[in-house]
Parts: structure tokens; sequence; C-alpha cells
């Protein structure tokens, strides 16, 4: 490889090489890539034929140096024509079957798995836990292997699509109705997972990962990547520390950047005490209470130079949050 | 019939060739106002690649940004404009237009025996009508860009602050000049036929053309009601799509392919007809299986309109008819397959002669099967689930569009290009030319397979970084592939000053348009011709061991 | 494949409206009105696609388009459609004319069928009137309540549908009425004859399609009951 720059820290590769195939990390993969292997064996098998014919016709019947061979008079023949529609309409009926019945197996969940919400957002996935109160984790998914787990999926603005390549599955995320997806990871560690359906700016950034963990372990795990608290066991020195924390697992760095430069919403980089003026015509300086407001009511005020895209955190973050995030903020110098 | 190219085809250095269509009448405006068939063909000509030249330079810029895994040269902001916008003016601006409306303009009424289309005046209409929607492109352009995708999904597209409406409008009225050229040929085909010429000896390039225009006339309507409603989603807010007001964002998924996935084979059906044409004239052999090819155009036709739910599988639409429609998806590749192999028999004791076009038709056999073989996966339900809106899904329409369409198209530049333009290139020139796009093109695009089965998502300026390998290769492709098609754009200009001129039937084709001078006179025959029988009764087949040709 | 040969010639060779490129009159006038069938199969095509909006809407929200098309005037609907029906038989009569080589009648039942498309498009004006003065527009633009109008669910949809197919259909009318007022200049010309009504009759045969498309859209609209 001749350069590999960090881009999207935090999200892990599917795999080590860039040659090497998908790595299957759920039932349905491993169901999916036999019938992937048939699919490519029955193309591979007609464009041999194909072109395999094309290829020794041109080199047998290449015209002569002078003059032109008398050419064959068949203009049609009904064998033939037969075979090849028929040969192919089988291939094409199996492949049909086939993918007909991986799929009924991926659309039915079975009734004892574990119910997860998502909600698609731009340009973050929000993924909660109702049987773990208050579990909420954005751009993450805590799974646990060997456990069919059934996603209810919905956005709050426009389609997004949830992707998990080493599971094989996707399914778009449609405001103002669910879908539904499920899964049984059959490998522990840690893969991305992806937005599929064009949905802005962002639509590249909108990536998250999913962990796989042991099935003792799940909970355990769960509870403490939805513990969003201040905790020196987890390195937090200061206040801001804890920021720091909120704004990653938050989705903040979708749209705010630490080093100057302008995203969706204003880079945080200096962004307090600034005087900033507001769409409408009047000025504002960012200080706290501005700050709080604009996460939990942030189309109330639009900074001039963006649209108003930020979400309303209302509900999702509580005021030890904010104000970690307001100190943090405060530290962008 | 006898037939006798060399003897029916008028001297190619005689001085004495009468004026021809590109000579008769002088000045811009003779231009401007023709309703000559063949200069609406030449100037349609110019205007698509015109486009093809914008969209594609827009498409280089795209697969440089790519190159590495981060953000590059462009924003994102700019990167979904530059993919929206090269994806938007290629399919309505380029490849739709491109074969019917240039190549079908100047071929259909030659190859008919006719004097002209039937509606000259509503064929210069339409060409004005394509004018105005690219103005509006071009205004889209200039007036904030688009960022939604060629495919305009809702509510995405009501809610984009770029200039939806005008972009909109002008794929509205790109339709309507789509609509009236093929509502043209239609009525050429049926009425204007020259005596003799029944409907079992019209050249397969016709045939295609005709199920192109059936497909024009009946799925564009639907479009343009479909772009009528978007722009009025978001003028007035109806709230049929909007789930915010009480629609539903997916019912807009289903009034876009209603259309567009018809148009996918608006865009390939006369590149098929292309290929017929080449692989016969050049193996010196009549077409096999011309019957079949014909009915195989109509019955893909057909099919086409009940498969657009494969765009939709991940959708959330019912499991039902999603079974549904992969099950007709797999009809479509039946005719397909006997197009393929029909083809590829006409070469079975042929007398081939290798010159540009023919290594053309070479190329598309190959480039064409892959990117349609590649359409099996994608209609098998529970594989498109993991392929849906990956690069494998871009690589798969390159290679049908590009690989199928575009190679044909200039595959089909190249043979008429003499009848056209009445002067010949070099043919060296041209073999180079064609290796470079078909190297170029299968190292652009072979491997975005890879990428897209690894789980590479389209529509994405930053990527991660596993990707990269694989994003250069065909970064590098998309580079050799744009040298060749510049390399053929120069030597195809050079060509215009060659003093010597294009004989009238350089390649010994049978059918009417070799019958005339190269390039025709402005009325293309002196005299109506008749017709005795088939445009691929070549005189080198060995008519002793009993031909038949369908009358 | 071919011979260069003389072709018959025909009578009608020498019509003054044979275009170059036909050989007979028949050939042209067949072109003509194929080429109008397809054109009236597209317009056919786009109205479905409002024709399924209307019926995924009334799908959805069935109580709501109830409720929400007793606000629509039968008398105004009712009226039009008397008067489209009428202009068909008008127009009807005067392809019949120009058949017959009857110009005085092509005009004056031209002249009638313009009245009728008049009177359409003048009852479309108050229908339409009164709509906005009840805050009945479509989507966003809808305020019928602050009109004093309560109509459960989201009449905003079926306003806009509403508006929509009715406002495709009149722009046809006024198509059609531009339309004849070209076909009246050249009537008045004394263009038109036996040999040559092709014109007359395509534009019978659109007009037939204008007044067909309302025949649809008044069941559905205005007595969806
Ligand atoms: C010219 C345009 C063109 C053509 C001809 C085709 C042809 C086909 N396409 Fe493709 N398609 C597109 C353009 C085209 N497509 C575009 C633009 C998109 C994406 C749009 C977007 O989302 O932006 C798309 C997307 C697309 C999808 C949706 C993918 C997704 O988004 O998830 C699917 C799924 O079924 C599909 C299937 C097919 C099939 C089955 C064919 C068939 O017609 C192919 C038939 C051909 C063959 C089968 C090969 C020849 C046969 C042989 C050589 C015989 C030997 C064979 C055997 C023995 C098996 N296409
Ligand atoms: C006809 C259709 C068509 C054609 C020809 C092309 C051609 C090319 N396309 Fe494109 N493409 C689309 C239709 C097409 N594309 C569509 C519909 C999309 C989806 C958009 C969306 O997601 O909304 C897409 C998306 C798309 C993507 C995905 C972007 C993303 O998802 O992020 C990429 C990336 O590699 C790409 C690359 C290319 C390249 C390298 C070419 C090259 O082949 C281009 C080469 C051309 C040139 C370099 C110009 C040179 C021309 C001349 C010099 C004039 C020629 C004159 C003569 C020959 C006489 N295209
Ligand atoms: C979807 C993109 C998006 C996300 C996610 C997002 N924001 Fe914003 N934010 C914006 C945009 C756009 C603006 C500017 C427009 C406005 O003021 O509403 C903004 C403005 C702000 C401002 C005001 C900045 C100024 O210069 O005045 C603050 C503070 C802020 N966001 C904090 C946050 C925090 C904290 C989070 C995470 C919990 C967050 N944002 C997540 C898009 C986003
Ligand atoms: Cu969310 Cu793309
Ligand atoms: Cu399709």
């Amino acid at each position: 490889m001749i350069f590999l720059p960090e881009s999207n820290p935090g999200t892990p590769p599917m795999s080590d090489s860039p040659w090497s195939l998908l790595p299957a990390a759920s039932a349905n993969a491993q169901s999916l890539d036999n019938l992937y292997i048939f699919c490519w064996s029955l193309i591979a098998v007609g464009l041999v034929a194909a072109i395999g014919a094309q290829i020794y016709f041109m080199l047998k019947y290449k015209k002569p140096a002078h003059g032109h061979n008398k050419t064959s008079p068949l203009t049609h023949s009904g064998k033939l024509e037969f075979w090849w529609s028929a040969i192919p309409t089988v291939g094409f009926v199996i492949l049909f079957a086939w993918g007909e019945i991986d799929y009924m197996k991926q659309v039915t969940p079975p009734a004892d798995a574990i119910d997860v919400r998502i909600t698609g957002q731009k340009w973050f996935w929000t993924a909660e836990y109702p049987d773990v109160p208050g579990a909420q984790l954005n751009n993450q998914l805590i799974v646990p292997v060997g456990r069919p787990m059934r996603l209810t999926m919905t956005s709050t603005d426009v389609i997004h699509s949830f992707f998990i390549p080493v599971f094989r599955l996707k399914k778009d995320v449609v405001p103002g109705r669910y879908t539904v997806m499920w899964f049984e990871a059959i490998k522990e560690g840690e893969y991305p997972l992806f937005c599929t359906e064009y949905c802005g700016d962002q639509h590249s950034g909108m990536i998250g990962k999913v962990l796989v963990v042991s099935a003792d372990k799940y909970l355990e795990i769960l509870k403490e990547a939805a513990r969003l608290e201040f905790d020196p066991a987890k390195g937090d020195k200061t206040m801001a520390d804890f920021g720091k924390r909120v704004y990653d697992a938050r989705g903040c760095a979708t749209c705010h950047s630490l080093d100057g430069s302008a995203k969706t919403g204003p880079s945080f980089k200096g962004v307090y005490g600034k005087t900033e003026s507001i769409i409408g015509g009047s000025t504002i300086t960012v200080e706290d209470n501005y700050i709080r407001e604009s996460v939990l009511e942030p189309n109330a005020k639009v900074v001039q130079g963006f649209s108003p895209q930020m979400p309303s955190f209302a509900g999702q973050l509580d005021d030890k949050q904010i104000t970690a995030l307001i100190e943090f903020i405060k530290a962008q110098k | 019939m006898s037939t006798q190219p060399a003897s029916t085809s008028i001297n190619p250095f005689d001085e004495n060739r009468e004026t021809d269509y590109l000579r008769a009448k002088k000045g811009l405006m003779s231009w401007l106002v023709t309703v000559d068939h063949k200069r609406l063909g030449v100037m349609y000509g110019l205007a698509v690649l015109f486009f093809f030249l914008i969209a594609g330079l827009l498409a280089i810029l795209l697969r440089t940004e790519l190159f590495t895994p981060d953000q590059d040269f462009m924003s994102a902001q700019t990167y979904n404009q530059v993919f929206t916008l090269h994806g938007a003016i290629m399919v309505f601006l380029f490849i739709i237009p491109s074969v019917p409306a240039a190549m079908g303009n100047f071929l259909l009424p030659l190859m008919l025996g006719a004097k002209d289309v039937a509606f000259p005046r509503l064929n210069l209409l339409s060409f004005y009508i394509y004018s105005v929607a690219s103005v509006f492109f071009i205004a889209a352009l200039l007036n904030g860009g688009l960022d939604t995708g060629w495919t305009f999904y809702t509510p995405y597209s009501t809610q984009s602050g770029t200039a939806v409406v005008t972009a909109t409008a002008g794929a509205f009225i790109a339709g309507f000049s789509s609509i009236l050229t093929g509502l043209n040929f239609i009525v050429t085909v049926h009425k204007m036929r020259a005596p003799g010429m029944t409907w079992n000896r019209m050249p397969l390039f016709v045939w295609a053309i005709y199920a192109t225009a059936v497909i024009q006339v009946l799925a564009t309507p639907v479009l343009a009601i479909t772009l009528l409603l978007i722009i009025i989603e978001r003028v007035l807010g109806i709230g049929i799509f909007d789930p915010a007001m009480g629609g539903d964002p997916v019912l807009f998924q289903h009034f876009f392919w209603f259309y567009s996935h018809p148009a996918v084979y608006i865009m390939i059906l006369p590149g098929f007809g292309i290929i017929s044409e080449l692989i016969t004239v050049h193996s010196r052999k009549h077409i096999f299986g011309y019957k079949a090819i014909a009915l195989s155009s109509v019955a893909i036709a057909v099919i086409s309109f009940l498969v657009w739910g494969h765009h939709l599988f991940v959708s959330g639409q019912s499991e039902l008819v999603g079974i549904l429609f992969s099950f007709l998806t797999f009809a479509v590749g039946v005719p397909t397959a006997i197009k393929v192999f029909s083809w590829i028999a006409t070469l079975y004791r042929g007398s081939i002669v290798y010159n540009t076009s023919m290594w053309y038709a070479m190329a598309f056999l190959w480039t064409f099967s892959v990117g349609g073989l590649t359409g099996l996966p994608l209609s098998t339900l529970a594989i498109d689930v993991h392929l849906h809106d990956t690069y494998f899904v871009v690589a798969h329409f390159h290679y049908v569009m590009v690989g199928g369409t575009v190679v044909a198209f200039i595959g089909g530049i190249h043979h008429w290009w003499g009848k056209i333009t009445g002067k010949m290139f070099n043919e060296t020139a041209g073999k180079i030319g064609c290796l470079l796009v078909f190297i170029g093109f299968n190292v652009t695009f072979m491997t975005q397979f890879f990428l897209g089965h690894q789980g590479m998502p389209r529509r994405y300026y930053a990527y991660l970084p596993e990707y990269q390998t694989m994003h250069q290769v065909s970064t590098v492709g998309s580079w050799i592939l744009a040298a060749g098609l510049f390399w053929i754009m120069i030597y195809l200009i050079a060509s215009l000053f060659n003093k010597s001129r294009a004989p009238a039937n350089p390649w010994g084709g049978v059918s009417l348009e070799w019958h005339t001078q190269s390039p025709p006179i402005e009325h293309n025959f002196h005299e109506t011709p008749h017709v005795h029988g088939s445009p691929y009764d070549f005189p080198e087949i060995d008519k002793s061991a009993g031909f038949h040709a369908p009358h | 494949m071919s011979q260069a040969h003389d072709h018959a010639h025909g009578d009608d060779d020498h019509n003054p409206f044979l275009a170059h490129h036909f050989d007979t009159m028949g050939q042209q006038a067949g072109a003509a009105k194929l080429g109008m069938w397809l054109f009236l199969a597209t317009e056919i095509l786009m109205f479905s696609g409002l024709f399924l909006a209307y019926f995924i809407t009334r799908m959805f929200y069935p109580e709501m388009v109830l409720e929400a098309h007793e606000h629509l005037s039968k008398i105004h609907g009712g009226v039009n459609t008397i008067v489209l029906l009428t202009s068909s038989y008008t127009m009807a009569m005067c392809v019949r004319s120009a058949q017959t080589s009857n110009t005085a009648g092509i005009k004056r039942w031209l002249l009638l069928t313009m009245g009728c498309g008049g009177i359409f498009m003048f009852v479309k004006y108050l229908e339409y009137s009164a709509k906005f003065e009840h805050g009945m527009l479509p989507g966003k633009y809808y305020s019928a309540h602050l009109h004093g109008y309560e109509i459960d669910g989201l009449p905003h949809i079926f306003f806009g549908v509403y508006f929509m197919m009715t406002g495709l259909h009149g722009f046809h009318v006024l198509i059609g009425l531009a339309v004849m007022t070209w076909i009246y200049i050249r009537a008045n010309r004394g263009d038109f004859s036996a040999s040559n009504y092709a014109a007359v009759e395509n534009t019978g045969l659109y007009w037939h399609l204008v007044d067909l498309v309302w025949i649809f859209l008044f069941p559905l609209l205005y007595l969806v009951k």
C-alpha cells in the first residue's frame, strides 16, 4: 500500500488486507456466501461459454489475406435457439429460487430476538435498547454473539440506510415508518457500519461501528458503554475531558470540527466568546446560555453562513452532559 | 435478389458527385432552421458529445478526489454536486438522446429508403426542446448546483437547498424531446418504408430504434408527471411524498423507477442495434436469428415495464412484491442472452474483417456481457440486500452503459463516419483508441466490483483507508480511459481535414444507407428505392448450400 | 437489395399541402393520424400518473377524502361536464364538415366548440376563486381552518391533488382553445377540404381526449361517494 492516511478515526477496518474478501460475521453472511459462490459460478460458466466461443470464432474465421472466404449460409437454427434460451432460463430459475429462500430467512426475525431501536438522523445513528433502560448509543451498536437481534428502525429527517457489510445486511431507514432488520452475529470483533442511502453533505461521515461481544459480557459492556457520566476511570480529569467524551459519543463531530475548518456547522475551535452574526440581522456572543440553547433548540438562532440543519438534543442530553460540553467548547481555544 | 454493392455505389473518385447535404445550403441559419434529418442527426451528435465531454470531465474529477480516502480538493458539498451532475447530465442529456437522436435521426430514413422522417418540423422542435432542457441544466449548475443524486429521491430532494426545481424542470423538458423523437420514429417506421421494405427486411438497427421509441413514448410521460410532482411538492408542499406532511417518500421511488428502469433499455437497445449491424457487415455473413433478435428487442421493451421494483429491494416494500420483481427481472435476461448468443453465432464461419468498428463490436461483447451478467446477483433478492447502493451497482451500470452503449455508440460513429462526414479516419489511430478505451474502462470499473463486494458504499467522498488500493487502481484506469477518448476525438477531428473522400460503401454493406453517395444528397435518394431482399444478403455468402434469407 | 426505380406518381402528387417527403396524401394523413394517436397515448399515461396519486391518497386517507370532497361544488363540476360533452358533439360536427368540404360549417362548429371551452374556463374561474376565498389551497398554503372550515385529517393533500388534476386539465383546455384558434384561421384561409382535413381531425381527437379526462375527473373528485 502506498499511502494510508488516518481517515474517519475510530472506525475499525473490515479486514486486514485490501485483497482479502469480506469476513462473514453473521449466520446470514455465511449462508449468503454459498449462494454468492453459486451465482458467480453460473456467471463464470455463461461468460466462459459466450466469450470463449467468441474468441474461438474470432481467431478461426478471420478473413484471409486476399479476398474473402465463402461464408456460411446459416441464418437461424431453431434447435440452437431453443437450447440457448432454455439453459440460461434454468440457471435463472435456480438462482431466483435460492435467492428467494435466503431472502425470506433474512426478513423473518425469530420471536426471541433482542429488540433494539435505531434512529437515523443527519448524520448519525442512535441505538436504544428497550431492555436496558437508558442505554443509548450513538454510531455504535453492541451485539452479543449467538443471540438474534431485531432492529426496528426509523428516521427523523430523510431516508438513510443501515448497512453492516460483515453481516451482508442492509435496510432503508425511512422517515414516517418503521423498517425491521434482524441478524445473529457469530464472530466477535469490531466492524464498520455505514449509511448507504444518500442523505446529504455528510452521508460519507454517517458511519459507526458494530461491537460483537461474548453473550456473557454483553449486558455489562452495553451498560458501561451507555453510561455517559463523569468518570475518572475513563480518563476524565476535568469536566472538559468528560465533555470531549460526550462530543464523541453523541456525534457532534460529524458537523463540528475542532481544527477550525467549517463542516456542516461552525468549528468549535475558538468559538467560545466569539461574536457571531445571526441570520435575521442580530449578533450574539457565544457563551454558556447560548450554547445550551443551541443544543436544545438549535434553530432558534442560526449562525450566518450555515443552514438550520442541527437536530435538537433535548431529551438526549442531561444537564451534566451539557455543562460538560460547554466546558469542552470553552477549552477549544 | 442478387446484390451488387460495388456496382450500385457511386465511384468514390467521381468529381461530379452531387452536392451533399452538408454543402446543400450554406450559413449558420441554414443549420439552425434545417428540417433535414441528417443535419439534425449531426447537430444532436455534436450536442450529446459536448455533454459527454462535460459530464466525463466531472467523472474524472470525482475519480481524482477518490484517489485518497480523505477529502482532497473537493468539499463534501462539491463532491455531492459533482456526482449528481455527472449522473444527471450523462443520463438525461447524453445517453438517452445519444444513439436514438443522433444516429437514429441520421440513419433511420436512409435505412428505410425514405426522404425524411414523418414529421421533419417536429424533429427540429425536439432538438430545440432538448436545447432548452440543457440550458436549464446549465442554469442549475450555475445557480447553486444540484446535490440529490440523479435519482432525486424524496424527501431529500424536497428539502435540499440546491437548484432542484431548475434541474428537474430541465429533465422534465428533456423528456418531451425524447417523447417527440420516439413518436416521430414510430410513425416513420410504420408509414415511410420504401416499397418492398417489409417488416422482415428492415435492418436490425431500425428494429432496435423502433422498440426504443415504443418505450420512450410509453415510459417518459410517467417521468414527466413524476418530476412535475416533485416540483409542485417543493413549490406548494402538497404532501404526497413528504412524510412530515402525511406523504409517502417511497412512493416517489416507485414513480421514478417505473420510468427509469425502462429508460435503461432506452439506453441499451439502440446500442444492440448498432452491434447487430457491425457484426454482420464485418463478418460478411447473414445475421444469425434475425427474427429472434428483432423480437427479443420487443420482448425486452415489454418486460422492462414490469421490473422497476428491483431498485427497491431494501426500501421496505413488501416481501411478496420483492419476490415478484426479482422473478420478472430474471425474465429480461433471457431475451438478452438470445441476442448475445446470436451475435456470437453470426461470427461462425464468417470471413471476419478486423477494422476499428469491428474491434468495438468485439469489445462490446465482453463489456456488455460482464455488465449484464453482474445484473444477475443484483436481481437475486438475498444478494442484492448486500450489494445495493455499493460500488458493485456503480460498476454494474457503468459496464452496461459505458461498456455497452458508449462502446457501441463509438463503434457506430466509426462505422458510419464516412457516410456522415464524407471522410475516412486513420485505422491504426482508431485501433489504438479502441485499445486504450477497452483497457482503461476495464481497469476503472472491474475494481469497483471488488470494492462493492467489500462493502464500499456509493456516493461517498471520503472512505475507509482499507479501500484505498482499489480506488487508486480505478482512478488510474479512468485516466487511461479519458486519454483514449481524447485521442479518439483528436484523430476524428483531424480526419475532417483529409483530402480524400470516403467511398459510398467502404465496408460493402447491403442496407440502403450504403446505396447513396457519402455524404448523402439532401433528399437521400434520387428515386425511391425498391427493396427486394434481406439487408444482410452479402455476396460472400455461400449460396450453393441452401441460403434462405427471411422474407 | 434495391434498385432505383421510377415509382408510380399518384394523382394527388401535386396537392399543394403534400409535404416533399411524402409520396401521397393518404400516406401523409395516415402518418398524421398515427402520430396523433401516439401523442394521445402519452397524454393518457401522463394523466394516469396523477390518477395513481389520487388513488393512493384515497387509499391512505379514505375518510379525509370523503369529507374534503363535500367542499367541491357539484354544480360547477356538473355544469362543466355538460358543457364539455356538448363541445365534443360540436367538435365532431366540425370534423364532419371538414370531411364534406363545408368550410362555413367548420367555422361555425369550431366557434361553438370554442364557446363551450370558454364557458368551461369561466366556470373553472368561479370555482377556483371560491376555493381561494375559503383557503382551500393546496399543500402548505391550505388555510381553510382559518376560514371556519374544519376538515379532519390531512385535507391539504386532497386539495393538492385536486388542484393538480384540474389544473393540468384546465391547461389542456387552454391549449385546445389556442389550437382551435389556429385551425379557425386556416379554415378562414380555405385550407381544408375533403382531401385535406387531417389537422381538423387531429384537433378533434385532442379535444375528445380533454373531454374524456374530465369524464374521469368529475366522478372521482366531485362524486366520491
Ligand atoms: C444500459 C443500462 C442498463 C442495462 C442494460 C441493465 C441491465 C440489467 N440490470 Fe441494471 N442498472 C442500470 C442500468 C442497466 N441495467 C442502472 C443505471 C442501475 C442503477 C441506477 C442507480 O441506482 O443509480 C441499475 C441497477 C440495477 C439493479 C438494482 C441494483 C440496486 O440498486 O440494488 C438491478 C437489480 O436487479 C439490475 C439488474 C439488471 C439486469 C438483470 C439486467 C439485464 O437486462 C441484463 C441481461 C444481460 C445478461 C444476462 C448478459 C448476457 C447474457 C449472456 C452472456 C448469456 C449467458 C448467461 C447465462 C448462462 C447465465 N440493475
Ligand atoms: C451514460 C452514463 C454514464 C457514463 C458514460 C459515465 C462515465 C463515467 N463514470 Fe459515471 N455515473 C453515471 C453514469 C455514467 N457515467 C451515473 C448515472 C452515476 C450515478 C450518479 C448518482 O449516484 O446519482 C454515475 C456515478 C459514477 C461514480 C460514482 C460516484 C459515487 O457514487 O460517489 C463514479 C466513480 O468512479 C463514476 C465514474 C465514471 C467514469 C470514470 C466515467 C468515464 O467513463 C468517463 C469518461 C469520459 C470522459 C473522460 C470524457 C471524454 C470525452 C471526450 C473527449 C469526447 C468524446 C468524443 C468522441 C469520442 C468523439 N460515475
Ligand atoms: C447535523 C449536524 C449537526 C450536529 C450532529 C450537531 N450540530 Fe451543532 N450546529 C449545526 C449547524 C448547521 C449549526 C449552525 C446553525 C445554527 O446555529 O443552528 C450548529 C451550531 C451549533 C452551535 C452554535 C455555534 C456558533 O458558532 O454559534 C453550538 C454550540 C452547537 N452547534 C453545538 C453542538 C453540540 C454540542 C452537538 C452535539 C451534541 C452538535 N452541535 C451537533 C449542526 C450540527
Ligand atoms: Cu444517512 Cu446517508
Ligand atoms: Cu432497473
